[in-house]
């Protein structure tokens, strides 16, 4: 039977990740690496720091090739593929590190991220025909649409990297959106916000939720993640030791000991 | 109010001609040329961020290709085989010489990506002084030192006027002035394109533009190919203008010339190679007048360039921009969102 | 076989000096990431020294050299306290345009100080050359290639048993790092530069005496500085040292048997092939320096 014909047979797998192992000269920093995604679902990875999820993210979306292993995306083979073709599938990502184009405005920011939706053609755009200038209006619209979802709406004229570091994520997450994404991959998108902040984002979380995107989410805000996942999957040194529900995972002793014992107990008081 | 000061420069311009001796209207032709040049170079180093300090090939190739094409050639490849070519009409070897300069862009394009950062200046001046060398030492396709002298002026048909040679001032005046407006619409429609903002994105992080489907590769090389057969126009028309070109056209410091323009001016900015070019254009001649020696001038040069990249690194543009008007960001990205 | 063998032979005497612009350079680019446009023309100052100590001045040839090095590596240090400890922050194309700024404003000073006409050299070597079997070489060659070995042992041993060596090699493998371990990066930035400057214009000095002196032999000299660093992989000392052999055979026996008008050529080719082919340099290891 095809992978394709495979994933049929399961309940909706988005993402597959089999057997994945990446090295760095001589350090393992992930091995043996095997979960799925299901359709729909908000997925969070923990794990403590250097357990390897930015590295699973890299590889997911073409950014490190892995040594072993496979990625698959609704039956599609990623690995080998170069990130702006895994994007142009639907698998979008965020960056751990706040990413966005700095000395752009804050609607051309969103612009840029509307790349996959244009069709200009390179002698179209020379000769400066009609057609041109009727997707950029189309596209003004739909830039406005998302600035206005994720509440940057007044900040459209400002420099990206004149914003505030908060709404700087939010950026962030407008051109993720923006890619018309149906496997969004954000990784660390609260660190370093505020209560206000984190919450603000997580009612955002449920609205893209609700438009039938599946979520995989690298996150150490403990709340949050309980908050907001279906389930959770720890990793530890590159490997899964726990995968399930999150009240499941609270209660995982691996889990526990590797990491969350502490932290969840300073999160709830 | 706007529309009135821009409609009256545009006349003087046009009328120029008839205001200037000859000696004016060739400094300005040839500075002309040098800003379309320069236009060409800012679309590869101001807007999508390459490097590219090999740029005076695409100019050079595209000068010799359009004169090699007019004149005809005859080279041998072996002692008894030939390759031969007839003199051909100019118009059509300004196009041989725009493809020609396009496919060095394409070359150069696919090496940008695979040759990063610093080490992609070194080859893209390397790549520029093999040229030279081959202008040099190829004596029988390009005569060497000895020069390619005698190139036919440019030849079109004009609506009203029949064929029309371009062989007086005003009148290559007027095409060059026609070739700058003809560039900078180009640049100006594709840099508030869906590709022109690829290729910012690219400058800005390309990581974050990989992320959203600006496939890199092929950004680039757009950037480069359109960057360089531009750069080939102006070749051309400089070839036909002054009509006798020797291998010094090949000289890195032509590029840097152009760098100069583009950086002074305000990189990445619509404006800035043209205020760039008129200001280095004109200044050594300014400076001639002044009947200083010509080391101390290219000092002088040296001096300004340290001005301009410690007091206004941005170029002179947007540091007058920002004068203007304190609250506006950078340029928008489509016509819409003005 | 014969003319293989003075082709050769040339080359060796030669390639010492090619290695010494090679190494300054790899020091620089290295640990600076600086596209140095002035390289050339310190080498070109290494040859004005000795012409204006020994010619002008009546100097000692071998106290003139001393001096053209160590006012070589002075002049490398004045640069880069001048112009470049303010760019700290500034963008790749900001620095590579003032160093641009900088080599038009040198060369065309030095235009200015002694005129476009080329200059020789005197040295005090026995003109008649040493004659080994089928070949022969000019002593003052033989000397050449002597002090460039001594001075590449030299540099080799700075950066590689000294505590200022032992800080360059720390800045080169992660500056960020370094810093944080207390390694005064402004320091090193001027000391780098400095060696970088003293060991072209150490090249400039000793070629100078053998060929002659004018303003525009930095240009062809930075070029094959840039191919050796390319050829020998980024920070490599040996690889430079190499590559600079290796660069002067190539263009020997090019000049010898395929032309002589191409000889600059071949060193722009390398860098364009192996830039291609092979970018991480000829002999490539990991990246590290010494």
């Amino acid at each position: 039977m095809s992978a394709a014909q495979t994933a049929a047979l399961r309940p909706d797998v988005a993402l597959e990740v089999k057997g994945l192992a990446i090295r760095f000269g001589g350090l393992a920093a992930i091995e043996d690496l095997s979960f799925e995604v299901r359709g729909g679902e908000v997925l969070s990875l923990i794990g403590p720091n250097g357990a390897g999820k930015t590295t699973a993210f890299n590889a997911i979306t073409g950014y490190l090739a892995p040594a072993a292993g496979r990625i698959l995306y609704r039956g599609r083979r990623l690995n080998g593929l170069k990130p702006s073709a895994i994007a142009a599938l639907g698998v979008v990502r965020t960056f751990q590190k706040t990413s966005v184009f700095g000395r752009c405005t804050v609607f051309d920011n969103v612009l840029i991220g509307l790349h996959l939706r244009s069709t200009q053609r390179p002698l179209a755009i020379l000769l400066g025909l009609p057609s041109v200038g009727r997707e950029d209006r189309l596209l003004a619209g739909e830039a406005r649409r998302i600035l206005e979802f994720v509440g940057l709406g007044a900040r459209a004229h400002e420099l990206g990297a004149a914003l505030p570091y908060g709404e700087q994520r939010l950026l962030e997450i407008a051109i993720a959106l923006a890619a018309r994404p149906k496997l969004l991959l954000l990784d660390e998108p609260v660190s370093g916000m505020n209560p206000t902040e984190t919450a603000h984002f997580m009612s955002k979380l449920a609205s893209i939720r609700a438009t039938g995107i599946t979520v995989l989410l690298v996150e150490h805000d403990m709340k949050m993640v309980m908050g907001v996942s279906d389930r959770v999957i720890c990793l530890n040194q590159g490997r899964v030791i726990a995968a399930g529900t999150p009240a499941a995972i609270q209660r995982d002793p691996a889990v526990i000991r590797a990491y969350l014992g502490e932290r969840y107990a300073r999160a709830q008081g | 109010m706007k529309q009135a000061l821009i409609g009256a420069a545009l006349l003087a311009l046009v009328g120029l001609p008839w205001l200037v001796d000859p000696y004016a209207l060739h400094l300005l032709i040839i500075t002309g040329i040098f800003i379309v040049a320069a236009m060409s170079l800012n679309l590869l180093l101001g807007y999508t961020g390459q490097l590219s300090l090999g740029h005076v090939a695409f100019f050079g190739i595209g000068a010799y290709a359009s004169a090699l094409t007019s004149l005809g050639f005859s080279v041998s490849v072996t002692p008894s085989v030939a390759i031969a070519l007839a003199p051909q009409p100019v118009w059509l070897a300004l196009l041989v010489a725009v493809a020609a300069a396009g496919l060095c862009g394409w070359f150069i394009g696919r090496l940008s990506f695979r040759v990063r950062g610093a080490y992609f200046v070194i080859v893209s001046i390397s790549f520029a002084e093999v040229l030279r060398l081959v202008a040099v030492n190829w004596v029988e396709l390009t005569q060497g030192p000895m020069a390619l002298n005698n190139i036919p002026p440019l030849t079109l048909w004009l609506p009203g006027l029949g064929e029309h040679t371009f062989s007086k001032k005003p009148e290559n005046y007027w095409l060059v002035m026609a070739a700058v407006t003809v560039s900078y619409v180009v640049v100006r429609r594709l840099v508030h394109s869906r590709a022109g903002r690829a290729m910012i994105a690219l400058k800005e992080n390309e990581p974050l533009a990989a992320s959203v489907g600006v496939d890199v590769t092929r950004t680039l090389v757009l950037a480069a190919i359109v960057s360089a057969a531009m750069a080939g126009a102006a070749g051309g028309l400089y070839a036909h203008y002054v009509r006798i070109i020797d291998p010094d056209i090949f000289l890195f410091i032509y590029t840097v010339t152009m760098v100069i323009m583009v950086v002074t001016g305000g990189k990445g900015t619509l404006a800035g190679p043209i205020v760039g070019g008129l200001i280095f254009g004109l200044l050594p001649e300014l400076l001639r007048a002044l009947a200083i020696r010509p080391e101390v001038q290219w000092i002088a040069y040296a001096g300004l360039l340290f001005a301009v990249l410690y007091f206004l690194p941005d170029g002179i543009v947007p540091a007058v921009s920002k004068w203007w008007e304190p609250a506006a960001g950078t340029a928008p990205a489509t016509r819409a969102d003005r | 076989m014969d003319q293989l063998l003075q082709h050769s032979l040339n080359a060796l005497m030669l390639g010492g000096t090619y290695a010494l612009l090679g190494i300054g350079l790899t020091l620089i680019f290295g640990i600076m990431r600086l596209v140095n446009f002035t390289h050339g023309e310190l080498y070109a100052f290494g040859a004005y020294m000795m012409y204006l100590f020994v010619m002008l001045l009546g100097a000692d040839f071998f106290v003139a050299l001393l001096a053209a090095i160590v006012l070589g590596a002075a002049l490398g240090a004045a640069i880069e306290l001048v112009l470049l400890r303010k760019l700290r922050r500034a963008d790749i194309d900001t620095t590579m345009l003032v160093m641009i700024a900088a080599w038009i404003a040198l060369q065309n000073g030095e235009q200015l100080l002694w005129s476009g006409v080329a200059k020789s050299i005197d040295n005090p070597f026995p003109s008649a050359p040493l004659v080994i079997g089928p070949v022969s070489v000019a002593w003052n060659r033989v000397f050449v290639f002597a002090v460039a070995l001594a001075l590449i042992a030299l540099t080799y041993a700075l950066i590689n048993r000294t505590k200022l060596g032992k800080a360059m090699r720390a800045t080169f493998q992660d500056r960020d790092t370094a810093a944080l371990m207390g390694v005064q990066i402004g320091t090193i930035n001027t000391a780098t530069f400095a060696l970088g400057s003293g060991l072209a214009a150490a090249a400039g000095a000793l070629l100078g005496p053998v060929f002659v002196a004018y303003p525009t032999m930095g240009d062809s000299a930075a070029a094959k500085a840039f191919a050796i660093v390319i050829l020998g992989g980024l920070g490599s000392i040996p690889g430079a040292t190499i590559g600079g052999f290796i660069l002067a055979l190539v263009e020997e026996l090019g000049a010898g048997y395929v032309s002589s008008g191409y000889r600059d050529a071949w060193g722009f080719l390398l860098i364009i092939l192996i830039l291609v082919f092979r970018p991480t340099g000829l002999l490539a290891r990991k990246e590290r320096i010494g």
